[in-house]
């Protein structure tokens, strides 16, 4: 008897892979990330694999890394495997020639994803597995979770016996996050598909001194030809074995699959032909039509390389007259998309050879639909049925978009909806940090593992990390459930925060007579008359029954915070009658108790008392439904924002970027900065309140605030005539700003609440110790005059940089400056994004920036918005994000480019000298430009020689108009994490570093990959337990700064703003004007840390204090002057490394999962740091006199 | 030279035992008490906050930000379990038990009824040969009154004490209306020892930060003085073995308690400072101290001071409070 387990994708595929192979090398990617974590979660505890071994799990630096080991793991015999997707795949692909020229048995599996091309996309689609389609390696293709299982098996067969290495696919998300009800493999039915013999002859191949042998010659002319054309026979046998694999597979499972299936009418005319998730649409939706009475079919690949044409022919029907070829991919340029030229071909080649079941070429044409996860509904498949049904169809057509254009997309009845009424439908809009997405998890394994029924989930998270919005997708049903896309309709909807009913369409797929469950501060005799007027009119028209409960009370009363997900969940089951009320409480219970239990008794009881207060608080709403409301839904103001803005980032921002048009999007993938001050996130449920008597202008809350909404400005009594009443000012406490007015403004409508800016705040209150001059309070009261104030105080002129009133070099003075980084999406209280606002106010007007892919990349590039901005002369960051790995490199070539680029420009000068004016030309040419004012003068003077030039209009005069910009001094920052810096970017950086020229590196060093979720880097430290780490990272961390100072000529700082701030700006300075290559290496609090992030500053702090992070700066130009270049900024520890250590979850849950070898590790810990300091003590030692040195 | 002595119960070959410090929380620190010649070893306290607080935070950390941000569903591996209940103080009570003579009592400090008599139960389970309730409450709502909180200790010793066999000492908070009383009602309920006196944590400021501190004095012998006065008041009043705790730290100190009519010291700040083989040493110079002025025994000087055996019952009343008064402003005038 097999199981019934509720899995996503990734897990689905790892239990297959897991317990077939021996030596896995993983590297983490979005989405395929989570197969590496199981795999090495597994590991970690034991679990062992097919053989009776534990394999063996190794994180490697990257992609390339992790291929090459795979290779050599195979090389040496090992059954070996590793999982990626989209530019992971990519950096495997020379390794993939390799691993195919030699007939190894492997296996990938791959949670296919978009390739980055105008943008980087994390979500699905089939662009990485046709970029690796060349590779010689077969491809078989899953549809399903419960897919997902059975081809990780069957793939890992099929390469044992044919030597040709799989590629095992999925759709990224959509099958690798959906969680479904699926029939799990027994151990025996995984050993009945693997070949011992086969296995023993993968070995016998291996290099061994025992029987050498060479592999990976260099061949010339004369022979490379005919030994690349010796494996034919080995592909050609590949459709043959995978096509008996699948026999096999049926024999023991019943579940039977070939290389084409068909589904559909016998005679059907029209067939579409496609792979992945898309394909269960397709037939879900061709079943209803035919019922209706078309004549539709559809084809679903399983095998793609090697390309069957004999499997394909065999699968279509005699009958069809069109077909439609579908990719998930887009090949520009190309005659058409990988799969429908193949099927063009093997068409092609069948009636050719006269093995086509028709005499005559059906119509073709090729579409593409659901990259980067675009949904693909069965209103689009009946669009693409009903265009084969044309005389003439769209070739080359997209579905799913609005091409206005080119005009290729269909038009598609959105209206169209194939929802089977036996199956519960239930939509949750929740908030990341609510819960919802976990409980309805737990909600998906209760009915999907407790009861007959089926259920299937998916869940959308915005692009934020901070107050980010989810939104829970789950069906259940007494049939399997095959809907690989969004809920059209819904007959149970939860609005978990009060709140969205004013800011998204949350009953939009509500159908007649669904129960609406609101989360409201508001009873059930109230309520009513709060609700917006177009949810009222929804909850009319389609006669919905709404209930409500105060969660966020109960949960308050019951000790669970803000965590509702329990009390929402008891309601949904409640309400849905999906299982009998109290089995339902007892299944949750027992949910809770295998969630949290080994957390501790006291939480699961907590939880348990939420659960056990939660019916009784909940009610239906039985007022009369009449329309009383006048409020509509919230829409942003946008008052001066560009057209840009308001017709596409406004649109996306609003959640209708799906129906934006093809025409609305920059070719390029180039878009405008300062977007992100449009969004008005209100997100925070307190603010900072300025008290301006006990404020002393320390700008410490400026310069720490993650989001830059906290601001300080000095202005003139006179600018300040037209204050709003009750804007707050106090004398400035500048002497060079005479009588002005110091103001400290809050944008409340884009904090997050973090508090750092409270917690940073030095200034109490003598009589009331507890206040301070910045304290927290409610947003709602504050929000009207809070963003009156503060749009006021964005019309109060802006300190220059080039100011010589006063000096940037103290942080009072530096905060004045504007931000030119506002409003990320970054984490409530991110300890990076101090960093790049520090950088911004600093040289942000001159500074273009190469982001590496990471947390910075997300929240500094992640549509609809960019906290990258202008200042008022319009000038500001210019940001690009090439790739995770190569960012030095592609920061070193912008450096390389502008220097260029100057040149020539100096050059063009130089040539007109003359005709411009000797005395502006030589001002230009010899121009300081060390300070800002240096620049300043030199951008006044650029003004001048670009009306010279323009009066001139001669073709020298235009070659230099084009680049007379550059010759204004530019900066170059490459920013990255430390999975970039130390890992996957390090040889890179190395490289960038060693050339000596003039590039600024800003590693933000969170210790860990925060973006992918937590896995350790070499930047870990030793004994902190992360993803790929589980038993505590057992090597000590990488040091970075050491290694760039071996250099000699490279400027290496390493700060933590919560520990000095003083060092922190000054090495930002210092590294800025050096004049050569710099890195600044700034220690990063985080969320993966597991820590109190409204404390990131304190731990910040605590890390110094204890020794364990060193600042330091490394100043090449002392020792010009003969001193000794290294001067460390901070003590020897203060406080014991255990203090600092245990204070942070990842170092404590060690010690509470493993006590025995978490004091191993921090013993190990402290003998790190003593030898650091030690290396570094004596690498600091003052350097003698000359004269003392003689 | 007889130095036994009976506390809750326990034979004790002499009556200075380790009291609950930092110096019990490992087994190798217990085996160093018993090596260094403590009688009896009171364990580091279970705290029921402490539990509670690991428990609610480890949930905390590994659930914030989880399932809010598609690339990073979660931030740490889940690991197989975590020692997150009492598991760890249990282990430490049967390891102490295999491993050492001497009687170990476990120490323990709760809020909750149910966490009370549910730990006590599993600390008897362990097989600890008696229990200290630590009833560390500090009442700091202005609605409870005096009656209440003197029930709310009784209630828990009374749940206490239905729920294991093993005997039960009461550490006492000096701070009751009638110390007399409250001991008293403590006995027949059924304790078996008092422990005198619980150290209130009494926080200090950092006046330029304007920030309460954290902040624990180890003891000194001057401190010994209201726990020697009240069990000189209780000894003959209430029929329970008494231990005295904060301040002893001499074997004159000892010597003192024992004729107050202690049973027994508890010695904590002692040991941290001079290393448990301290106990050994108080122990050998009280008994020569006892051998000079011709004891017999320990049991011989118990409550020959007591207010009822001692020649001047009132030097222990409020007369002995004006005479002090008196004698400082004789002292002042000269």
């Amino acid at each position: 008897m097999r199981r019934q387990v509720t899995i996503d994708g990734n897990e689905a595929t790892t239990y297959v892979a897991y317990r077939t192979n021996e030596v896995m090398t993983i590297y983490p990617i979005t989405p395929s990330s989570t197969m590496g974590e199981l795999a090495d979660a597994w590991q970690a505890v034991g679990e062992k694999n097919l053989w009776g071994t534990v394999p063996l799990v190794q994180e490697m630096q990257s992609e390339g890394g992790a291929a090459g080991a795979v290779h050599g793991a195979l090389q040496a015999g090992a059954l070996t495997t590793t999982f990626t997707a989209s530019q992971g795949l990519l950096l495997m692909i020379p390794n993939m020639f390799k691993i195919a020229g030699e007939l190894t048995s492997t296996v990938f599996h791959v949670a296919a994803r978009c390739i980055a091309t105008h943008a980087l996309s994390i979500f699905g689609d089939h662009s990485d597995i046709m970029a690796a389609r060349s590779t010689g390696w077969a491809i078989l293709f899953s549809d399903s979770v419960q897919e997902a299982m059975d081809f990780a098996l069957i793939s890992q067969s099929a390469t044992l016996r044919a030597r040709v290495p799989f590629i095992h696919a999925f759709d990224g998300f959509r099958t690798s996050h959906e969680v479904r009800k699926i029939e799990e493999l027994t151990i025996d039915d995984i050993r009945a598909m693997i070949p011992q013999e086969q296995i023993h002859a993968h070995r016998s191949r291996a290099l061994s001194p025992d029987r050498p042998v060479m592999r990976g010659s260099a061949q010339n002319p004369d022979v490379f030809f005919q030994a690349r054309e010796a494996c034919n026979s080995y592909y050609s046998a590949v459709p043959g074995i995978v096509e008996e694999e699948m026999n096999k597979f049926a024999a023991i499972t019943g579940r039977q699959y070939h290389l084409f299936d068909y589904f559909g009418a016998p005679d059907a005319q029209k067939v579409i032909i496609l792979m992945g998730s898309g394909a269960e649409t397709v037939e879900e939706t061709s079943a209803i039509l035919n019922e209706a009475g078309d004549s539709t079919g559809v084809v679903v690949g399983r095998l793609f390389r090697p390309f069957s044409v004999e499997h394909l022919l065999k699968a279509l029907p005699a009958s069809v007259r069109s077909i439609a070829v579908l990719d998930r991919t887009k090949e520009p340029g190309a005659v058409g998309e990988p799969m429908y030229q193949d099927v063009i071909t093997a068409i092609s080649e069948g009636l050719s050879a006269g093995t086509a079941p028709f005499t005559s070429m059906p119509k073709v044409i090729g579409g593409r639909y659901g990259l980067s996860s675009k949904e693909f509904t069965p209103a689009m498949v009946k669009a693409i049925y009903d265009e084969l049904g044309k005389a003439k169809p769209i070739n080359h057509f997209s579905v799913g978009i609005t091409d206005d254009v080119t005009h290729l997309s269909l038009p598609v009845d959105a209206t169209f909806s194939i929802e089977p009424p036996d199956v519960v439908r239930a939509i949750f809009w929740g908030l990341g940090s609510d819960g919802t997405v976990g409980a309805n998890k737990n909600s998906i394994k209760i009915i999907g593992e407790e009861t007959p029924n089926y259920a299937q989930g998916y869940f959308v998270y915005d692009s934020k990390k901070s107050g980010s919005m989810t939104v829970s997708h789950l069906r259940f049903g007494p049939r399997p459930i095959r809907s690989p896309y969004l809920i059209q309709s819904s007959n149970f909807v939860a609005v978990h925060q009060y709140e969205f009913l004013d800011r998204y369409p949350v009953l939009d797929t509500a159908a007649e007579g669904a129960i609406v469950l609101l989360n409201s501060p508001f009873d059930k005799d109230s309520v009513w008359a709060t609700l917006p007027r177009p949810i009222q009119q929804i909850v009319i028209d389609r006669k919905l029954k709404l209930f409500v409960i105060d969660a966020l009370e109960v949960a308050r009363k019951t000790g669970m915070g803000g965590r509702i997900n329990g009390i929402m969940q008891t309601c949904f089951f409640a309400l849905s009658n999906v299982m009998p009320r109290d089995e339902a409480i007892e299944r949750i219970k027992y949910a809770i108790k295998k969630s949290y239990g080994k957390r501790g008794e006291k939480v699961v009881q907590q939880n348990y008392r939420a659960v056990d207060e939660t019916l009784e608080n909940l009610y239906e709403v039985t007022t009369p439904f009449q329309i009383t409301s006048d409020r509509e839904l919230t829409a942003s103001a946008l008052v001066g924002a560009s057209d840009f803005v308001r017709n596409v980032t406004a649109e996306i921002i609003a959640g209708r970027g799906d129906n934006l048009p093809v025409s609305a999007m920059p070719v390029d993938g180039t878009f405008p900065t300062g977007t992100a001050a449009w969004e008005k996130r209100n997100i925070a449920v307190d603010v900072p309140v300025w008290e301006e008597d006990l404020c002393i202008q320390c700008g410490k809350c400026v310069l720490v605030c993650p989001h830059s909404v906290i601001r300080a400005k000095v202005a003139t009594p006179a600018a300040l005539e037209n204050a709003p009443e009750g804007f707050k000012t106090a004398p400035a406490k500048w002497r060079e700003f005479g009588d002005s007015r110091y103001t400290l403004q809050v944008a409340v409508e884009d904090c997050t609440g973090c508090t750092l800016c409270v917690e940073v705040c030095p200034a109490k209150d003598k009589s009331h110790a507890g206040r301070k001059a910045l304290n927290m309070a409610p947003q709602r009261p504050l929000r009207e005059t809070g963003a009156r104030d503060w749009d006021y105080f964005l019309g109060l002129k802006d300190i220059e940089s080039s100011s010589q009133l006063i000096r940037f070099n103290t942080i009072k003075n530096a905060q004045l400056l504007q931000p030119l980084f506002e409003f990320s999406g970054a984490c409530s209280g991110c300890g990076e994004t101090p960093y790049i606002k520090l950088v911004t106010q600093l040289f942000g007007d001159r500074t273009v920036i190469a982001n590496a892919t990471g947390c910075s990349s997300i929240y500094g590039g992640n549509l609809p918005t960019t906290p990258y901005t202008r200042n008022s002369a319009g000038r500001g960051p210019a940001w690009a994000n090439s790739l995770f790995e190569d960012n030095a490199e592609f920061g070193l070539g912008i450096r390389i480019s502008l220097d260029m680029q100057t040149e020539f420009a100096n050059q063009l000068l130089a040539s007109q000298r003359d005709t411009v004016g000797a005395e502006l030309a030589d001002s230009i040419l010899n121009a300081n430009q060390s300070d800002d004012a240096g620049i300043a003068a030199q951008r006044e003077r650029i003004e001048s020689l670009k009306k010279a030039l323009t009066a001139r209009d001669t073709p020298e005069a235009r070659d230099l108009l084009a680049l007379v910009d550059l010759l204004a001094r530019k900066t170059v920052w490459i920013i990255g994490g430390d999975g970039w810096a130390y890992d996957i970017g390090y040889g890179g950086l190395d490289h960038v570093l060693a050339s000596g020229k003039k590039v600024k590196v800003l590693v933000l060093d969170t210790e860990v990959y925060s973006n992918t979720g937590g896995q350790a880097s070499k930047s870990t430290s030793r004994g902190a337990v992360a993803k790929f780490a589980a038993g505590g990272k057992a090597s000590a961390k990488k040091d970075l700064g050491m290694m760039a100072m071996a250099y000699r000529n490279v400027y290496v700082a390493q700060i933590a703003v919560g520990a000095d701030d003083a060092q922190t700006l000054k090495a930002i300075r210092e590294a800025e004007a050096y004049d050569g290559p710099a890195i600044v290496i700034a220690y990063s609090h985080c969320i993966a840390h597991g820590i109190d992030m409204s404390k990131g500053l304190s731990q910040q702090k605590l890390a110094v204090d204890s020794g364990a992070w060193m600042l330091y700066r490394y100043d090449p130009r002392r020792a010009e002057e003969g001193k000794n270049p290294l001067q460390i900024d901070s003590k020897a520890g203060s406080i014991p490394l255990a203090d600092y250590l245990y204070s942070e979850m990842r170092y404590q849950m060690l010690r509470q999962s493993n006590p025995d070898a978490a004091a191993v590790l921090l013993e190990f810990a402290r003998e790190d740091v003593a030898n650091r300091w030690q290396e570094y003590s004596t690498k600091a030692a003052p350097w003698p006199e000359p004269a003392a040195a003689q | 030279m007889d130095l036994t002595t009976q506390y809750m119960g326990l034979e004790l070959k002499h009556p200075v035992l380790a009291s609950a410090s930092p110096l019990s929380k490992t087994l190798a620190g217990i085996k160093r008490l018993e090596d260094g010649g403590a009688s009896a070893i009171v364990l580091l306290s279970l705290f029921e906050e402490q539990l509670a607080h690991d428990s609610l935070a480890l949930d905390y950390f590994l659930s914030v930000g989880t399932d809010s941000y598609n690339e990073a569903l979660s931030y740490f591996p889940e690991a197989s379990s975590y020692e997150v209940g009492p598991d760890k103080y249990l282990d430490l009570i049967s390891g102490a038990k295999s491993n050492c003579t001497v009687p170990i009592i476990a120490s323990l400090n709760g809020i909750s009824r149910g966490g009370w008599t549910d730990y006590a139960t599993l600390i008897e389970q362990a097989g600890a040969d008696g229990i200290e309730l630590n009833m560390y409450y500090l009442p700091t709502n202005t609605s409870i009154t005096g009656a209440e909180i003197e029930q709310r200790y009784l209630d828990t010793l009374s749940d206490v004490l239905a729920a294991v066999k093993i005997p039960v000492a009461i550490k006492l908070s000096p701070y009751f209306s009638s110390t007399a009383n409250i001991a008293s009602q403590m006995a027949r309920e059924g304790a078996r020892g008092l422990v005198l006196f619980n150290r209130f944590y009494q926080p200090d400021f950092d006046l330029e930060k304007l920030e309460v501190v954290p902040s624990l004095e180890l003891s000194r012998s001057y401190d010994m003085r209201l726990p020697l006065h009240w069990a000189a008041i209780l000894y003959g009043h209430v029929p329970v073995d008494m231990a005295i705790t904060s301040g002893v730290h001499t074997h004159l100190d000892v010597l003192k308690c024992m004729m107050a009519g202690a049973s027994v010291v508890e010695i904590a700040s002692e040991l941290l400072h001079n290393g448990p083989g301290r106990a050994q040493e108080i122990v050998d110079a009280m008994a020569s101290w006892m051998a000079e002025f011709e004891y017999e025994s320990v049991r011989q000087m118990q409550g020959s001071m007591s207010q009822i055996k001692c020649p001047d019952p009132s030097a222990f009343e409020r007369a002995n409070y004006m005479k002090v008064l008196q004698s400082f402003q004789t002292a002042a005038i000269r």
